[in-house]
């Protein structure tokens, strides 16, 4: 994990309408299409929680929840 | 910034989700960078007032869980200016089209604009009528397609900022939707600005100005606003001039806000002077 962070990805698949902003500019391709054709977080441990996919989505439909940071340091 | 984190869920009505825009369609980028401007300047939601025309940016009044006015095509201005002139309080924006703008209601755009009444208004530039089957805009510009010119257009377009500028605006700005936090940055300074505020955001309509005009979709769209577009004043200008500048262009503190000097107007005429 590049940070240490634990991320989640929150991806409303009833409100992605798959245009695939979100995975072009990912900049570390977490994300791809799933067999709907709807975003899905299939690397979600090279996520560095830029955020710039829940910015940049036209449908609101991504939402980026960072659980601590740095929680593996703490351990 | 505010404490709590952000999250569009306290912002908008999410019955109405998911929304009408197409696929790709920039719109919803807009709406984004909107909540978020609202959210990190702590506004408090019943302090809010989108008032908005017809189109499909219009539909931003719909969506968003603030005091909504969706009025007449081209005349979101004029029903802000109402409401503004009668509950000053209200922080007035205004998300209209390029043609709901500068179309259909230019004569309220200017004339908000001389007037510097503290309303914000987003001209969401798409360049097409989208919601009515893409007919070109007064934004279109020479030489583009639309349904309703298949030989491509004649007409110049219009600089919306260049516009804005010389019809009085106190605050102009330019963004596009690939820049979403630089345009919630000046959302934030154009809600922030007492006076008339214009920001000018370039969104992409893949459905139709793209599919005409083989732009590709909504993806290369926002890589061409990318490569595009430059900051104000940038050195690659001098190598091709014809970069669009992004930015605020005008920023004026000095001309008095309109509800303030009614005001002012109401307090004379209370104390019977001429």
């Amino acid at each position: 994990m590049a940070k240490g962070k634990t991320v989640q990805h929150l991806i409303d698949k009833e409100w992605c309408k798959g245009c695939g902003i979100c995975i072009h500019f990912c900049p570390k391709n977490v994300l791809e299409f799933d067999k709907n054709d709807k975003a899905e977080a299939i690397r979600p441990e090279d996520c560095i929680a830029c955020k710039l996919c829940e910015l940049r989505c036209p449908d609101l439909a991504i939402q980026i929840i960072e659980d601590g940071e740095g929680e593996n340091e703490k351990q | 910034m505010t404490e709590k984190p952000f999250n569009f869920k306290n912002y908008i009505r999410p019955r109405f989700f998911p929304h009408i825009w197409c696929p790709g369609c920039g719109h919803g980028i807009v709406l984004g960078s909107l909540l978020r401007a609202v959210h990190e300047l702590g506004l408090n939601k019943n302090e809010i007032v989108i008032t908005s025309g017809i189109g499909c940016s219009s539909r931003i009044s719909g969506y968003v869980d603030f005091h909504s006015l969706h009025t007449i095509h081209g005349r979101a201005l004029s029903f802000a200016t109402g409401v503004k002139l009668s509950k000053p309080g209200l922080k007035a924006i205004v998300p209209m089209g390029d043609g709901d703008a500068l179309a259909i209601g230019g004569n309220h755009f200017i004339h908000a604009a001389r007037r510097n009444i503290d309303i914000t208004a987003i001209v969401m530039n798409n360049r097409i009528y989208g919601m009515t089957g893409g007919q070109f805009s007064p934004l279109s510009g020479t030489g583009k397609k639309a349904t309703t010119a298949p030989y491509s257009t004649i007409d110049r377009p219009f600089d919306v900022v260049e516009l804005a500028r010389s019809a009085g605006a106190t605050f102009v700005a330019r963004s596009t939707v690939f820049h979403a936090n630089e345009c919630k940055d000046l959302i934030k300074k154009g809600i922030s600005h007492k006076g008339f505020s214009v920001i000018e955001i370039l969104t992409q309509c893949p459905t139709y100005y793209g599919r005409k005009n083989k732009e590709g979709d909504a993806i290369q769209m926002m890589e061409s606003y990318k490569t595009d577009t430059v900051k104000i004043g940038s050195k690659k200008l001098e190598k091709n001039p014809d970069l669009i500048q992004r930015g605020i262009f005008v920023e004026n503190t000095d001309v008095p806000e309109y509800c303030e000097a009614y005001d002012e107007i109401i307090q004379a005429a209370m104390k019977g002077k001429a």
